[in-house]
């Protein structure tokens, strides 16, 4: 099984995500460079943080065109996973891999901080090894990530489950102050329909050693290498 | 007017009557305007050192860990395992008056391109910034602009901004200082250097074109600011962070595949530094055609490409038959890699535009020609007045008002939580972050080894202002002590000096004088200084700012897991003074408290104890290696008591409160002791630490060894900061959550109300 990591101009997290996959973790892991169109062998891929191609014009909006994206949409067409990280999980959702959009957050500030969130739902490729309704702490990093969607789709997205990660208190309650960025219901990370693509604003990879301050990131990759292994909650 | 600079225009450009008629007697005829003005950016305070150089002389660069000192774009360390360091710290202090959020971004800018052209990843950024009154609006309009300029940019380059300092105080009002440092990572076989070796080998431009921005910034940056500075903002430059992280991966990757004999950062006065002095540094010349530097607008002549200070570039020497892989990977990165030049024995720095000859002048005296001036120096007339502080002076506080005060210290912004700050930028990208910003010194891991390596900037100006010897001693020695809290060893250091004009005696002397106190601490704790930078005429309608000599400071951790933090632990344990707390008017001359209680900055600041620094520094590094420290801190603003309460602020969940009595430090006993001296004194050569009660005959030992006074004062316990005299009489006590609430929001407060 093998993990590739997205390198676009500008992405800076690819080499965090990389040694955690690699060195925490010790899963097989290469760098995919964004010229790339061959993602064959590839098993899971990860869209890290970063600015790629500086956020210009939008965040995300110029990665989306990289020659890569045309092969993510049959990567995710086949069945096989995609995280996106951060400024990964802004490309998806330009690319339309995901529903909705990002805004500035709402104090119209970039906030690096720890935040608590609540592991919506555990029946996932990215989430089978957490606890149903656990409180994680992993860290945020972001100037936008201010989910926005349209009333109909957050209620779609609810009804599925698709709301994966939220923004809570200490306690599990979604409240507006547990809310970093006003994102719309608190949400934190989503999936696509088929449940093989991941966006997320905080970050996993940030928090999956012990001297860094935590590791309840690390079951985040572990689940899916666990999914991929054993099938279980794969589309077909 | 116009008369004036033609008749005259290298004084438009900068330069004195007598540095124009030396370089006419030097180069034996009139130089042409091109030639005029790449003599008037590197013959400028900025790049020339004209006023401090005969000063840093004088100071210790040289350790056995030191593999680069000055000279080249930054200093580099031996931290063991066949790594090494590379770390300065620089002045962008003239852009960020005029244009805070361009001027803070392009100084991020500058000194990751110094850090990248020794060859090694830039990992860390801090941030030592000053401004004036948080209630000034000026203040808050450059204060909002230089944290998002440095948010805009360091972020988007992701290396994490992990520490640095605010401090505010009106001298700073109109001329903020804005000090960067980065450090960065290599193996010690990818040393570069910024040499313009091998004659044949080819000149080449990497990374952004050149437009007509900056031109004469460094000449800008030689100046004080005065009226028509809002006019400079054409002056200062823009920065391009994307650009700059694609030219950083973009310079590891040339420099990895072995194509890049030398390699330096375009950064003050661009072409015409990089090129004169890489050739000055290998004894070369160079020929290069501004024809072929890639160009952003059309029309520009030789002396704009000369003087151009755009952001983003770098210039390489390469070996001929290399030049078609630097151009591979510059196009991987999307970043222009042109040729247009090449190295030659001529010793001369020959201009060519399109094959016309524009400029040629003789290396050595563009880059090292320039007169080094010593000036008269004087001891300030203010100092007479300042110095005469006596006890009587000072109005002993009833032991009522006590609690207010403390509070009100936690609140003030130059004290409170940094957080509003530091929540903006991203401090833990590359994932080697153990320790942010928010506790003293960040500590960063080293992955693949055991190491940890620990940074800190630190200078209280108010202090050096009182007394520039003692205060730039106190600024080496609150960053080593500050590194030593973390168990780490303190290694070297790079320095920032940012002074008013030399051309005024006063404030010579009192560069004169921090130097020599720098230098001497420096030597006493064996932390040479490996680089840095000279920031003069920070002034303002006459007002000069607090001489501030910025202390940037590298420190090792053998083992990472071993690290200490300032935050108690555990109920019971024992808290306890290494060192010497003074307790006399004298320590709290230049204090936080005299300021904010008194309302007064006076006081004759002692100079460090540097032996009793050194012998502390020897018992934080030995008992972190033993696991004897739940925690330390430093004494610092605030003193004391304000130490304390940063304890309780980290400390562990059921260990944030303590309760003290400073009968142990003497109190009692001499008749020159004061309360508040004891509790708010700053100038004090001590630490803070807290240890589990079966180990202190053991730390006991440790400090005996060392010579280094261990005074037991109290214990964590309770859930508030309680204080007792020698007589037992409880005279204070203020509850966490009070603490916490001033510490937290006093920052927002003080920059809102």
């Amino acid at each position: 099984m093998k993990f590739g990591v997205v390198v676009f101009p500008g992405s800076n997290c690819d080499s965090d995500a990389y040694h955690v996959l690699r060195d925490v973790i010790g899963a097989d892991c290469e760098y995919v460079w964004h010229e790339s169109r061959d993602l064959s062998g590839f098993d899971a891929l990860v869209l890290p943080g970063g600015f790629s191609y500086g956020d210009y014009l939008r965040c995300g909006a110029l990665a989306r065109f990289s020659p890569v994206m045309d092969s993510v949409y049959k990567f995710v067409d086949e069945g096989k996973l995609v995280i996106g990280i951060c400024n990964g999980f802004q490309i998806l959702l330009e690319a339309g891999l995901l529903p909705g959009a990002m805004l500035p957050n709402d104090v119209l500030e970039f906030r690096c901080q720890w935040v608590n969130l609540k592991v919506e739902n555990t029946s996932t490729p990215f989430t089978n090894l957490y606890k149903p309704g656990e409180v994680i702490r992993v860290p945020i990093a972001h100037g936008e990530g201010n989910y926005y969607a349209e009333p109909e789709v957050l209620d779609e997205l609810e009804r599925a489950g698709r709301i994966v990660f939220r923004y809570v208190d200490a306690y599990g309650n979604p409240t507006r102050e547990a809310n970093p960025n006003g994102a719309a219901r608190n949400i934190a990370g989503i999936i696509n329909e088929k449940g093989n693509v991941l966006g997320l604003m905080p970050h996993p990879e940030r928090c999956s050693e012990s001297l860094l301050g935590g590791e309840d990131g690390r079951r985040v990759f572990l689940s899916m290498i666990k999914s991929l292994e054993t099938g279980a909650f794969l589309s077909k | 007017m116009a008369d004036t600079s033609q008749k005259a225009p290298w004084r438009e450009m900068g330069l004195k009557d007598s540095e124009y008629e030396l370089i006419k007697e030097r180069l034996g005829r009139e130089p042409n305007y091109t030639e005029l003005g790449m003599f008037a950016v590197l013959w400028s305070e900025h790049c020339a050192y004209k006023h401090s150089k005969p000063l840093l002389k004088t100071l210790p660069t040289e350790g056995p860990r030191v593999l680069v000192g000055p000279g080249e774009n930054a200093g580099v360390v031996d931290i063991g395992d066949n790594l090494a360091c590379a770390f300065k710290i620089e002045s962008h202090n003239h852009p960020s008056a005029v244009e805070p959020y361009q001027g803070a971004a392009t100084g991020i800018g500058g000194i990751v391109r110094d850090i990248l052209a020794m060859g090694a990843r830039p990992v860390i950024l801090l941030d030592s910034l000053r401004f004036g009154p948080p209630d000034d609006p000026r203040t808050r309009f450059l204060f909002g602009g230089v944290v998002s300029g440095i948010a805009g940019y360091g972020n988007c380059l992701g290396i994490p901004t992990v520490g640095g300092e605010v401090f505010f105080a009106r001298p700073y009002a109109g001329n903020p200082l804005v000090n960067v440092l980065c450090a960065g990572l290599m193996k010690h076989e990818d040393l570069h250097r910024g040499g313009a070796y091998g004659v044949g080998n080819v000149v080449m431009v990497v990374g952004h074109s050149t437009g007509r921005d900056g031109i004469h910034g460094c000449t800008f940056a030689s100046d004080v600011l005065g009226e028509d500075s809002e006019s400079k903002r054409v002056n200062v430059q823009v920065g391009d962070p994307f650009m700059e992280k694609l030219l950083i991966e973009a310079c590891l990757e040339m420099m990895a595949s072995g194509a890049v004999v030398g390699i330096q950062d375009m950064g003050a006065a661009g072409l015409t530094s990089s090129c004169a002095e890489t050739a000055a540094r290998a004894g070369t010349g160079l020929a290069i055609d501004v024809g072929k530097v890639p160009q952003r607008e059309g029309g520009m002549n030789a002396y704009e490409v000369m003087l151009s200070e755009s952001q983003e570039r770098m210039l390489l020497i390469v070996s001929a038959d290399k030049v078609e892989e630097v151009k591979r990977i510059g196009a991987k990165w999307g970043l222009h890699a042109a040729e247009i030049g090449r190295v030659t024995d001529s010793g001369n720095l020959e201009v060519f535009h399109n094959g016309k000859l524009e400029a040629s002048i003789p290396v050595s005296l563009l880059a090292m020609g320039a007169p080094e001036y010593t000036p008269e120096a004087r001891e300030p007339e203010y100092l007479k007045k300042t110095r005469n502080l006596r006890d009587e002076d000072i109005r002993a506080p009833e032991f009522g008002e006590l609690k207010d005060i403390l509070l009100r210290l936690l609140a003030s912004p130059n004290i409170a939580s940094k957080e509003p700050v530091y929540r903006q930028y991203d401090y833990m990208v590359r994932t080697d972050t153990v320790e942010g910003p928010g506790k003293g010194a960040a500590v960063m891991r080293v992955k693949g080894t055991k190491k940890g390596l620990v940074f800190t900037t630190d200078c209280n100006g108010r202090l050096v202002y009182l007394n520039p010897a003692a205060g730039a001693a106190w600024a080496v020695t609150e960053a080593a002590l500050n590194v030593a809290v973390t168990g780490a060893r303190p290694l070297a250091i790079t320095n920032c000096l940012n002074f008013g004009s030399p051309e005024n005696p006063e404030i010579y002397w009192q560069l004169k004088e921090a130097v020599r106190g720098m230098g001497e601490a420096c030597r006493v704790l064996e932390t040479p200084v490996t680089g840095g930078n000279v920031s003069l005429y920070n002034e303002t309608d006459d007002q000069a700012i607090y001489p501030t000599p910025i202390v940037g400071m590298l420190g090792v951790l053998d083992d990472i897991e071993k690290r200490i933090d300032p935050g108690f632990k555990r109920p019971g344990d024992i808290i306890a003074v290494l060192g010497k707390v003074w307790g006399d008017a004298r320590s709290l001359a230049g204090s936080e408290y005299l300021e904010i209680a008194h309302g007064m900055v006076a006081g004759d600041p002692r100079e460090p104890d540097l032996d009793l620094a050194r012998g502390i520094i020897d018992v934080l590094t030995e008992g972190a290696g033993e696991g004897v420290f739940s925690s330390a801190q430093d004494i610092s603003e605030g003193g004391l008591l304000v130490a304390l309460a940063e304890c309780c602020v980290h400390g562990a969940e059921g260990a944030r409160g303590c309760a003290v009595s400073p009968k142990a430090l003497g109190c009692g006993e001499r008749e020159d002791i004061r309360v508040d001296g004891m509790l708010f004194g700053e100038c004090n050569t001590a630490a803070v630490v807290s240890f589990p009660a079966d180990l202190e005959e053991k730390v006991s030992e440790i400090c005996k060894r060392h010579n280094v006074p261990l005074s037991v004062i109290g214990s964590v316990q309770g859930s508030s900061l309680a204080v007792e005299t020698c007589g037992g009489l409880r005279i204070l006590e203020v509850s966490v959550e009070e603490i916490l609430s001033a510490y937290k929001t006093g920052l927002e407060k003080s920059l809102k109300g």
